[in-house]
């Protein structure tokens, strides 16, 4: 109801605009104060364990998907290939992680051809169904498989920007051009 | 030619009604903040856990670019909670900014549909644009 009458007065008032934004840097939506990202081990698509805190000193991009996704996955590790690209030299700096939501089917042989597609430096994460399971809700990750013949799942399309002091420091959503990657990972690798 | 009374009674219903849709067509929209905020009580865990239904985050959120354009999800509450996209520590926020009209869908286990809807829409700057976002917004908030 509170909200209600705010509205209501906002719009027939017409309330001064102090202007918003102040101190938003990033093209992604942050979070205050960052919290540390959970550590995981899994399976890595390169042949060894996976672990975030391998990366510390990196910027990891860190994302949830399956190599047979036919909308979302391949828009989202495009534009992150490009964004990767794009960096250059600073593009060794940061490593993308990829983690599936279908272990059924993506083993490590399979994410590391798809991902490798991509971009070579890409790694991939897969595990047991707990494993997974425990790591999505770590990061508040929906995964859900869809009813059909082809054994697709609904999931979270975001990708998290994790600084190199290992804090999640901001949420991309799905749809960001490379160029907000580019504009972010700058920032944070460029932030102390 | 003289005004009867009932002349005057129709030019002042008339009035009363193209008035306000001016004020609403031509006055450029402004909000005290561009942020939409939404919070999640201190408590709120307890509640649901007694049973209480809590929803927080409506199903969709009609944003508009350059003058309510960033969504702020605070949890104030004791425990970690998913809120809206994401998984929020208690005391933390999060503030999405949008620079591109679009309709933004996320995966939200908070609602029964599992999806949440945020709806940016492009800055109203016609007439008629401020008026249907106005029209909109109103109904929104009446319903």
């Amino acid at each position: 109801m509170k909200r209600t009458i705010i509205l209501l007065a906002s719009l027939l008032l017409g309330a001064p605009s102090f202007g918003a934004g102040e101190g938003a840097t990033l093209k992604a939506g942050i979070f205050e104060p960052a919290r540390v990202a959970p550590d995981f081990t899994l399976q890595g698509s390169d042949g060894s364990n996976l672990q975030l805190s391998r990366y510390r000193g990196k910027v990891v991009l860190l994302g949830f998907g399956f190599t047979s996704c036919a909308a979302v996955c391949p828009i989202t590790l495009a534009t992150l290939a490009a964004a990767h690209k794009s960096l250059g030299a600073q593009g060794s700096e940061v490593q993308v992680v990829y983690i599936t939501v279908d272990p059924q089917r993506d083993n490590a042989t399979r994410m590391k051809k798809y991902l490798s597609g991509f971009d070579p430096s890409f790694v991939g994460g897969t595990g047991t169904d707990a494993q997974l399971a425990a790591v999505r809700k770590d990061y508040g990750i929906a995964a859900e498989k869809v009813a059909g013949p082809d054994g697709a799942f609904t999931h979270s399309s975001f990708i998290y920007l994790i600084d190199r002091e290992g804090r999640i420091r901001a949420l991309m959503p799905y749809g960001h051009a490379a160029e907000d990657y580019v504009h972010d990972v700058s920032m944070l690798l460029a932030s102390p | 030619m003289k005004f009867s009374r009932w002349h005057w009674l129709a030019f002042l219903l008339i009035a009363g009604v193209l008035g306000p849709l001016a004020w609403a067509a031509l006055t450029p929209l402004q909000f005290p903040s561009r942020e939409e905020v939404f919070e999640i009580p201190k408590g709120t865990w307890a509640r649901r856990m007694s049973g209480d239904k809590v929803e927080i985050l409506p199903a969709q959120i009609r944003l508009a670019l350059g003058v309510h354009d960033v969504l702020l999800l605070r949890n104030l509450d004791d425990v970690p909670q998913v809120f809206g996209p994401t998984i929020m520590m208690p005391g933390q926020s999060f503030r999405l900014p949008f620079e591109v009209a679009s309709d933004y869908q996320f995966a939200c286990t908070a609602h029964l549909s599992g999806q949440m809807t945020i709806v940016v829409e492009p800055q109203p700057l016609s007439p008629w644009a401020r008026l249907r976002w106005r029209a909109i917004s109103l109904w929104k908030a009446a319903t």
